[in-house]
Formats: C-alpha cells, sequence, structure tokens
C-alpha cells in the first residue's frame, strides 16, 4: 500500500492575465514600431512639411506638427526605434554582464566573489544620472557610447540581483550533489544555476530596461542624449518643450510614448504568468 | 550593544570607507578621460606652446595619474577642493551655499515624502487586495514608470500655466516672505515627493506584506489578535530593517532626480553647478560635486545598514 | 459527560496553482468530550493539521471551510466571521505549534508574548498575568521560572520554547488546547521531558485536547482515544489501546508495522570485518569558520573520528542534531575539507577536496541527501537528471544512456514512463528514489546516505530501507548511514557509531547498543525513543545525572 501522493495541482499553466496580456501586446507593438519606423512613417522624418508649428492634431498631422513644422507621428514613430532600440541594446549588454558575473561569483565564491562584489558596490554608489552626465560629457555623445555608457550604469545592480538568487541556488543540495560529482565551473553554472534563476532574471531585464528607458529620457532630455537632428522620445519633449504652455500635442505624444511603453512593462512584470515568475524563484 | 553587533557595525563602517575609495578612484579616472587638455583650455588657442607647458607644469598635470589622485584625495581629506578652472575661485566658496539650497530642498522633500510613503505603504499592506490597495499600486507604478522631467512638466503644466498658482522657476534668492518661499520650493518638493514616495511606498508594503505572512503572526492571529494589533505589535517591528532600507533607497533617488528637477526649474542647487560645470568642463568642480553625490548615498545606505542591524532583534542580549 | 467538540461532515476545500478546487477534507464528524484527548494521527496530507486549526474557525490561505459544522462550546466556528472568531481564540481554545521557534516573535521578550492573551482579551491585571505565567513556568518544568520570561525566544533552546508555548496557551485557561506536532522538531532526548511536562499540566487542569501528530509510539503515550486520517477522510477511530493492539483497518495496520521495523539481519560481521576495508576514516578533524592559530577552525564539528567500514558492510551513525554527523558525510564526499586525519578508499589516500580528487575516486563515493526537494534540479526531467552521471562518469552514448536510465528507473522501482517528468510532478517517496538512482548511477561502491528516509512518512520511508537492502544484495553496495532515528538505523546496519558533540562515543553491533555497559550516552539514546505502549512515558525510569549531562535541553 503506498500512502505517497504528488502534491495537485503543480501543473500550472502559462496563461497571462488580462492586465498582463495587454501589456504584453503595448510593448510587442512599440518593439515591431522601433523596427519597421521608416515604413510606417507617412512623411520623411526630418522635413519641414508645414508652416504651421506645434499644430494641433489633424487628419494630415494626426499628431500635430513639431517647433519646426514636422510631422510629430513620423518623428514619434522613429523615436521609437532610439528609444526601444538603444535601451534593449544596453539593458542586454547590462544583464548578461551582470548575470554572468553574478552566477560566477555565487560559485566561486572566495576573494573572486569579495573583489568582484566590492567593486559593484562602488560602481552602485555613483548615482546613475551623475555617472551619465559625465561620461557623455566627457566622450560626447553618439549612439555607442550611450548604449555602453547604459549598460555599464546598470550592470551592478543586475549583478547584485543574479548573484544574491545564484548564492541561494547554489546552496541548493542539488548543486552540492553536482560539485561532489566533481562537475567545473561551466557546467553548474549553464545547467544547475541558470535554469533555475531564469523568472526572476527575466523580470529583473524588464525593470532595467524601464530605468535605462527613463535615464536615456532624462539624458535626452538634459540634451546629452540622442543628438540632433535625430531624436529618441526624451529629446521630442525637450525640443518641443515650447508648446507645453499651448497644450501642443508634440509635447503631450512624445510624453505618451514613454509612459505607455514603461508602464506596460512595469505591469508585464507584475502580471506575468506564475509559471514564467516562479521558475526557480 | 553587544560584541556582535559592534563587530557588524564596524565591519559596515570599514566596507563603506574601501567603498568610498574605489569610488573617488573612479571619479577621478573618469573626469581624466574627459577630452581637451586643460591648460590649453584655460589659455585658449592663441596661447603659446611654453605657457601652456608651464601652466600644465605648475598645475602637476605632467605627473603620473596616480601622484595627482593621491593628491586630490589629500586635498579633500584636508577640505581643500581645489579651484574652479572656469572663474579661478575656490570650490568650497562655489559649493557651500549651492550645496545648502540642495539640502533644504531634499530635506524639504524628505520631511513630507517619508510620513506619506510610510503610510501609505502600510495601510495598502493591511488592506491588502482591497481597492484602497490597488489604487495605490495603479498610481505608483504609474509614477515609478514616468521620467522625472515629464512629472516635472506636468507639474508645470497644472499648477504654473493652467492654475497660474506657482512660479515656473526657483530663484531661491528672491524669496522674501513665507509666501514666497513656499511658492519657491513647491513645485521642485512636489516632483520629487511623488518619484520619492512612490518608490517607498512599493518597497514599504512588500516589506510589511513579508511579515504578516510569517508563523508568529498567524500564531498572534490564533491568540485573538486583532488585524491592528498584528500589523503594529507584530509585523511592523520585524519589517522594521527592511522598512529604512526602502526609505534609504528610495531617498538615493533623491540624488538622481535633483539633477533633473534643478536644471528644469533653474533652482540654485548643487545638481544645477554640476550641470554647469559639465558644460564648461570644470574639472575640479565635477569631480567634487560627484564625490558629495556619491558620498551622500553611501552615507544613507550606510545609515540604513547600521539600524537594521542594531534593530535586528536577534542580535540582542 | 458532556462534548466539548461535535465536528460534523466537515468538508474543507483548497484551491491550486492552476485554480482548480479541490475537496482536502471529506465528511470528518467527531466528537471530543470533556477532558479528553483525541489524537489525530495521520500522514503529510492526511489532513490532520487542517481539521486541527478549523476548530479554531480557520483555514490556512487558500483553503476554505466549505460544509459542515465545527462545534466548540456554543460557537459553530465553521459559521463564525473573523472578528467573532477573533474573541474565541485563546481564551476557549488555544494552539501549540509545531515549530516554537517560528511562531514566537523574535522582536519582543517572551512574557510580552505569553501574556499577550491576557492583554488581548483583558482577562486579568498584567500584574496577575505575569505571576500566573511563572507558575506555568514551574508546572512545564521549565529552568529559571522567574527569569525566563525576560529572555527573546532566540536564547532559549527548542524544548523550553516548546514548553513556553505551552504555557502561552494555557495563560488564557482555554477548554481546549490542540498540539499541532509539538514535539516533530525535537531530539528524542529532548522530546521526553517535553511530553511529560504536557502531560502532567494537562492531567492537572483537565483541559480537553486534541494532538495532531504522525508518530503512533507519541500518541500513544498522550491520547485517550485515536483518529486515524488518511487523505481527508477517516479510516479508523477508537480508543488508544483499541487501535494499537487491535487496530481494524489495514492502514493502521501498515502504520504500526512501520513503527518497530526488524533489525537488520546483514552478512555476519567477524569474518567480514578480517577483510581489508573498502573505507577507513583516521583521526578526522572538520568544522567551519576561519582558522585559529593552531590550524583548527572555529567551529570544530568533528574531533578525533575513526571509521572502518568493509567492503559489503552498512555503518550507521547516529546522534542528535548538532553532533556533526553530516559534517562528518560532507568531509568523506570532500564537500568540506578535512582539516586533518586520513581518508582512504580501499587503501588509498583520498584528497581533502573533492576537485583535487581523481574522477575515478568521485565515481566510487556518492552521496544521497535528506531533502528530495532540495537534492533534484526541479527544471530538469528525471531522464536529464539521471544521464548527466552515466555522461560524466562513463561517457555513455545517447543510446546506452537512455537504456540505462529504463535500468536504473526499474532498479528503484519507479515506471519508466516517469523519466519526462520533472521533479516536482513526482511525490515524496518518488522523489527519495530519483535522488538514489542518480547516486546509483555512478556504480559506486559507497554510498552515503544522510537522512535520506527523515523526510517522509513512516511506511514509505519503511519501503525505502526495504529497497536500498535489497540493492545492497544485488551490487554489493557499502552504505554509511546516518540518521538520528535508532530503529532506522538498527533495520540496515551491520554496525553503529554513535556521535556526540562531534565525537565518536561508541560503535557496536544494532543488537548491542543501548545494554548494560555501553556508553552511557548511547543507553539514554537507546531510552529515550519513544515504544508503541501506553506505559511507556510513564513508567520509564531515567538517570536524572545522566539527562543533565547529555540531554539538549
Amino acid at each position: 500500500m503506498t500512502t505517497d501522493t504528488v502534491s495537485p495541482g503543480r501543473r500550472v499553466s502559462y496563461r497571462f492575465n488580462k492586465i498582463g496580456l495587454m501589456s504584453l501586446c503595448i510593448i510587442l507593438a512599440w518593439a515591431l514600431v522601433a523596427f519597421l519606423a521608416p515604413l510606417l512613417a507617412p512623411y520623411p522624418v526630418g522635413k519641414i512639411v508645414n508652416f504651421e508649428f506645434y499644430a494641433p492634431m489633424s487628419a494630415k498631422f494626426w499628431m500635430g506638427t513639431d517647433y519646426l513644422g514636422r510631422d510629430m507621428l513620423s518623428r514619434v514613430l522613429m523615436g521609437a526605434r532610439y528609444t526601444v532600440g538603444i535601451s534593449l541594446v544596453a539593458v542586454a549588454l547590462a544583464c548578461f554582464m551582470g548575470v554572468a558575473l553574478g552566477m560566477m561569483a555565487a560559485v566561486l565564491g572566495g576573494w573572486i566573489d569579495t573583489v568582484l562584489s566590492r567593486l559593484m558596490d562602488a560602481l552602485i554608489s555613483i548615482p546613475s544620472k551623475l555617472f551619465g552626465l559625465v561620461v557623455v560629457a566627457g566622450l560626447g555623445s553618439s549612439i555607442p557610447v550611450l548604449i555602453l555608457t547604459l549598460a555599464v550604469i546598470y550592470t551592478p545592480g543586475s549583478y547584485r540581483f543574479a548573484r544574491a538568487l545564484a548564492v541561494n541556488i547554489n546552496a541548493m543540495d542539488y548543486v552540492v550533489v553536482a560539485r561532489a560529482r566533481g562537475e567545473g565551473l561551466g557546467y553548474l553554472v549553464r545547467s544547475e544555476i541558470l535554469p533555475n534563476i531564469t523568472g526572476p532574471v527575466l523580470a529583473d531585464f524588464g525593470l532595467r530596461f524601464v530605468f535605462i528607458v527613463l535615464l536615456l529620457s532624462g539624458l535626452s532630455f538634459l540634451g546629452l542624449g540622442v543628438q540632433p537632428p535625430f531624436a529618441d522620445w526624451g529629446a521630442l519633449v525637450r525640443e518641443n518643450l515650447g508648446g507645453l504652455s499651448l497644450g501642443a500635442p508634440a509635447v503631450v505624444f512624445p510624453s505618451l510614448a514613454i509612459a505607455t511603453l514603461t508602464i506596460s512593462v512595469n505591469l508585464l512584470i507584475d502580471n506575468l504568468p506564475r509559471k514564467i515568475r516562479d521558475q526557480g524563484a | 550593544m553587544n560584541r556582535q553587533i559592534i563587530e557588524l557595525v564596524s565591519w559596515r563602517l570599514a566596507s563603506a570607507v574601501v567603498t568610498l575609495l574605489i569610488v573617488s578612484f573612479t571619479i577621478f579616472l573618469a573626469t581624466m578621460m574627459l577630452p581637451g587638455d586643460v591648460a590649453q583650455i584655460l589659455l585658449g588657442q592663441a596661447a603659446t606652446p611654453e605657457a601652456v607647458a608651464g601652466l600644465r607644469k605648475a598645475m602637476h598635470l605632467d605627473e603620473p595619474a596616480i601622484f595627482q589622485f593621491l593628491k586630490w584625495l589629500g586635498g579633500l581629506a584636508s577640505g581643500d577642493l581645489g579651484r574652479s578652472y572656469a572663474n579661478n575661485m575656490p570650490i568650497a566658496a562655489l559649493i557651500g551655499g549651492r550645496l545648502a539650497n540642495s539640502l533644504k530642498l531634499a530635506a524639504a522633500t524628505t520631511a513630507i515624502a517619508v510620513p506619506l510613503a510610510l503610510t501609505l505603504g502600510i495601510t495598502s499592506a493591511i488592506n491588502r487586495n482591497s481597492l484602497y490597495d490597488r489604487i495605490i499600486s495603479g498610481l505608483t507604478i504609474a509614477v515609478i514608470s514616468v521620467p522625472e522631467f515629464l512629472l516635472a512638466t506636468l507639474a508645470v503644466l497644472v499648477f504654473a500655466v493652467y492654475l497660474r498658482w506657482l512660479p515656473a522657476l526657483s530663484l531661491a534668492n528672491e524669496t522674501k516672505t513665507f509666501a514666497d518661499l513656499l511658492r519657491v520650493y513647491a513645485l521642485p518638493v512636489i516632483t520629487l515627493t511623488f518619484g520619492v514616495s512612490a518608490q517607498m511606498i512599493r518597497m514599504t508594503r512588500a516589506a510589511v506584506i513579508e511579515t504578516l505572512n510569517t508563523p508568529y503572526v498567524e500564531m498572534a492571529m490564533l491568540k485573538g489578535a486583532s488585524r491592528r494589533r498584528k500589523v503594529l505589535w507584530h509585523a511592523l517591528p520585524n519589517a522594521l530593517g527592511p522598512i529604512v532600507n526602502a526609505i534609504a533607497l528610495s531617498l538615493s533617488y533623491l540624488l538622481g532626480g535633483v539633477i533633473i528637477v534643478e536644471t528644469i526649474f533653474s533652482y540654485p542647487g548643487i545638481a544645477k553647478l554640476m550641470v554647469d560645470a559639465v558644460s564648461t568642463r570644470d574639472l575640479p568642480l565635477i569631480q567634487s560635486c560627484a564625490m558629495i553625490f556619491c558620498v551622500g548615498y553611501l552615507v544613507l545606505v550606510t545609515i540604513a545598514d547600521i539600524i537594521a542591524i542594531v534593530s535586528n532583534p536577534r542580535l540582542r542580549t | 459527560m458532556a462534548n466539548i467538540v461535535e465536528v460534523r461532515n466537515l468538508k474543507v476545500e483548497a484551491v491550486t496553482d492552476a485554480g482548480r478546487v479541490v475537496t482536502i477534507i471529506d465528511d470528518v464528524s467527531f466528537d471530543i468530550a470533556d477532558g479528553e484527548i483525541v489524537a489525530l494521527i495521520g500522514e503529510s496530507g492526511s489532513g490532520k493539521t487542517t481539521i486541527a486549526l478549523t476548530l479554531m474557525g480557520y483555514a490556512r490561505p487558500g483553503c476554505r471551510i466549505s460544509g459542515g459544522s465545527v462545534k466548540l462550546g456554543a460557537h459553530d466556528m465553521a459559521g463564525l466571521g473573523e472578528s467573532e472568531c477573533a474573541r474565541v481564540r485563546g481564551i476557549e481554545v488555544a494552539y501549540i505549534p509545531q515549530s516554537a521557534a517560528a511562531a514566537f516573535n523574535p522582536a519582543h521578550t517572551i512574557m510580552d508574548q505569553v501574556i499577550e492573551v491576557v492583554r488581548i482579551h483583558r482577562l486579568m491585571p498584567l500584574r496577575d498575568a505575569r505571576a500566573k505565567a511563572i507558575e506555568l513556568f514551574k508546572a512545564l518544568a521549565l529552568p529559571h521560572p522567574e527569569t525566563i520570561g525576560e529572555r527573546y525566544p532566540h536564547q532559549v533552546s527548542g524544548g523550553q520554547l516548546q514548553r513556553l508555548a505551552a504555557a502561552m496557551a494555557l495563560i488564557g485557561d482555554p477548554k481546549l488546547i490542540i498540539f499541532d506536532e509539538p514535539t516533530t522538531a525535537l531530539d528524542v532526548t529532548t522530546q521526553i521531558e517535553v511530553l511529560r511536562a504536557f502531560k502532567s499540566v494537562m492531567q492537572g487542569k483537565k483541559i480537553a485536547g486534541v494532538y495532531v501528530s504522525h508518530d503512533l509510539a507519541v500518541v500513544a503515550q498522550m491520547a485517550d482515544r485515536i483518529i486515524v486520517l488518511k487523505g481527508g477522510t477517516i479510516q479508523e477511530a477508537g480508543a488508544t489501546e483499541q487501535i494499537i493492539k487491535r487496530p481494524g483497518h489495514p492502514y493502521t495496520q501498515a502504520l504500526i508495522n512501520a513503527v518497530e521495523p526488524a533489525l537488520f539481519a546483514g552478512v555476519n560481521a567477524k569474518e567480514e570485518a578480517a577483510k581489508p576495508p573498502l573505507m577507513e576514516v583516521s583521526n578526522l578533524y572538520a568544522g567551519y569558520g576561519g582558522f585559529l592559530d593552531k590550524g583548527l577552525p572555529r567551529l570544530l564539528a568533528v574531533k578525533h573520528v575513526d571509521l572502518r567500514v568493509p567492503a559489503g558492510h552498512n555503518l550507521g551513525i547516529i546522534g542528535e542534531s548538532g553532533c556533526g554527523k553530516s559534517t562528518l558525510a560532507r568531509a568523506i564526499a570532500g564537500l568540506l575539507p578535512a582539516v586533518t586525519g586520513n581518508i582512504l578508499l580501499e587503501g588509498k589516500a583520498l584528497a581533502p577536496y573533492a576537485r583535487h580528487r581523481s574522477r575515478e575516486q568521485l565515481r566510487q563515493i556518492q552521496i544521497v541527501f535528506q531533502s528530495a526537494d532540495t537534492a533534484l534540479n526541479p527544471s530538469k526531467s528525471v531522464s536529464e537528471i539521471l544521464e548527466r552521471p552515466l555522461l560524466f562518469y562513463h561517457g555513455m552514448t545517447r543510446r546506452d544512456r537512455a537504456k540505462r536510465v529504463g535500468e536504473l528507473l526499474d532498479m528503484v522501482k519507479l515506471p519508466r514512463g516517469l523519466g519526462n517528468r520533472r521533479p516536482s510532478e513526482l511525490s515524496g517517496g518518488q522523489k527519495q528514489r530519483v535522488n538514489f538512482a542518480r547516486a546509483l548511477a555512478a556504480d559506486p561502491k559507497l554510498i552515503l546516505c544522510d537522512e535520506i528516509t527523515s523526510a517522509l512518512d513512516t511506511v514509505v520511508a519503511a519501503a525505502v530501507i526495504d529497497l536500498l537492502k535489497e540493492l545492497q544484495r544485488e551490487l554489493g553496495l557499502s552504505y554509511i548511514f546516518i540518521s538520528h532515528d535508532l530503529s532506522t538505523v538498527r533495520a540496515i546496519c551491520n554496525d553503529v557509531a554513535v556521535m556526540y558533540a562531534g565525537e565518536k562515543v561508541e560503535q557496536t553491533s544494532p543488537d548491542k547498543i543501548g545494554q548494560a555497559g555501553g556508553h552511557p550516552y548511547s543507553r539514554l539514546l537507546f531510552d529515550s525513543v519513544p515504544k508503541l505502549d501506553q506505559g511507556w512515558l510513564d513508567s520509564l525510569k531515567q538517570d536524572e545525572a545522566l539527562i543533565e549531562a547529555y540531554a539538549v535541553r
């Protein structure tokens, strides 16, 4: 007679709830826009197409025109390419470095862990905007510099997060068994630890993406980000700030674009399907 | 206080000092990387090479970086921050009043944000999943998702443009009456409070909910304790460490927030000074401002860690 | 005699992660008379704690009382609202949790928490409450009753905390007390003290009780009646004597059989011992923390231990929590380097660190851990878990691996179809078999078993032990079997080493352990294991000096 039972309900689904699904759709839509921007834009991006600046919304110019009389819709669509593109590459770099180093530190321990952790602690105690300000001011603002700076700024956070998770997993008996078997660093990190922290790491990736979008927009707003004639959403807000008192759509829409993207990512993280969120947590 | 606590606290302080050293070196290196020869900048394009070389020697710019770093560090320690390249004034004098302005702004924000955020965070944890909790959660997500400059522009739009209650710029030296003072500080403080509180509310709520799920809170309920008692007597003392941590981390957000806010409102604080220094490539000024920001961050997180250590009941004797 | 509790057709539902509603308690009815102690016995998942908590009108998050009535005195706890329940809790019915260490709030003194019930329900002046608490401390035989209340929970031992939790329950003079596995987390030598204290207080005050446990022998000492539960339904109910002497239900019989397994009848120790040993450990020291001046670690967990395991023999290592038995296993496996001492495998010395040992040496010694929940990587399938050692040690091809995985699953008596499942889709017993199969995949000579049956229900554990014996006969393995449970060790080992405070105090054959002439600590340990006999606790005479010297109170 067996009295041994499988606890019920362990098979959970990947299904998103309503809010999660909606957020995912918005994010995917922006990603698509970033990818296809030149095809979607109704007017050449840099071209002055209207004599009236800060024009209101109309059938011809859906989002009105900017301070020079350029079509805002085209500029916002193109802006997606800079904001989403730069942020995505930067966050991918930051998380890759952070997670790889974090897992390594957790598994190896000892002086490597101590040195790496101290270094990351030091980096993290430089406020992100200040770091961005100094580097971008020094090296001048180009897209590669922006990407690298953003990546370096957000690597320590990702490192700390991944290391904390990996330290927990590293203490699990299955990792101890693998060590006793004689497995090396590569196997431990790749097969035993990484698969069990993917859920939280994914959520952290999203969170850090939001931070980077916000920081990039902030830098652009200060005039230190993407340089004219190109413009990401933060730069679009800055350019058209003069239209604020007129209530011009030119300043409203880029702001809305940032907000929809970042709010969607945050909502998606809060509403991730259990299966993904708990993966190894 | 017992030995263990003293040991942990001194360890924490020592590691803060080590971190500060690494940070100062990083800042020094980063500013060294700024392009352009300082002597050349100071003397202008028309200067002769001999004059430039002379100035370089006078400013010790020809020495190895490590000596310059040590000299600079020694200066910092003895309170000598050097002179500004841009207007040849002692940096200490430039920073003094500006720092006070920024601290005023930070203090006002803290005084409003901390009680507000703690109250909202704790009450929404108590009424978890209620309509109230959901509204707060929705609002905080919206606020943390939006860049500060957007919060600031929104505040200007509402209070200065439409309502015409407040001035759009905050020139602190124009204050004569208390009402003036309020009007000057209102917009920057409102903007910063929003950003700081949203973070703090989320983290406080999470910390309290975590302690509410512990066996000792379940036990309290099985003793007949009311919801109020469970939260105030059982959960809060144990959530203190995480909450203090949340406060420190959220306040450190101030350090970044002021850069944007002071720029937008032309508030004469240290962040504005720093942004201006960046545009004039005023190396010593940038270094000093950056150090002040980093020290601010380190002081905050170190205090939070020490409070967490001291308030940990398991370390009591 | 009036009934204080009448439960009728109780039904409790739970919502699973996937949102499905399952019935976890179905149609349970029973009564408790005034002053009577009723035991709810069953294995994990039988619903015993869930039923006990409904007596307080409480269902854990995700659960809900969906039918029936729970009459406690004049109240129907199943129908009361949260605030009405709160008025009853603490003064009519009180609760003693399984882990008092977790149930005491670390931020407040013990006294404040013991008299909290008085404060909540405004029963009496606080000064009187403190005096009453001190009386209770005395009645529960707690040391320093006058001052123990001023301490914080982390400053007293587990056994004391469990008794303090009893004082916390008794302060409101409840009519019913719920004991939720109150001694399960304790060592056997400590358990006796706590059981005695509970029993004398309950008899003195004539309070009714519900005693939730998985341990029949413990329950036999405490309860007047026993209700046997399985899968949320009652299997059998009756007086304690009837249940343990003449069980009516086959499930009850299985539980009773598992309490005292037969002694191990292995190969004759004498002739085997003459052969060269498989594993020999001499003068082993190991520990944690930084090193002190003399090259010894700050926290020395294993001191001067010698062991000898002849090929095909099993060595049991027994001791209570903190005696260093797990550290010893880790030192042998090379996970925690031994500070000094030799570890010889077939006469050849092994390096202290696993990473300095050859792959072949590593292969011959495998380690199996207690909790199969943490011992299996949750993101891999059973086949992937079993294939890794086959690839790592034997370099097998994909097809050979698949074939061998099938054989391994056969060996541990699991259906081959299980290979595609993830650990979370297996039961506790199945997980532990997979855990063991992974060790077998290496074709080891020696398997270190660290408390491998401790997390399992008794009937399941007995089956795992049978499997281990069978595999040993077939494969000629040796086990070093580490456990805190004397009867389990005696069921599988040729030799038993007793450890206390990091040292091996005695090594003897399983039938001689605890006999006169042996080490006094072994005797204490042997005497402290509860027997399936109602009079055992009352008639047990232990040497006070012995307890004083060895029991961790």
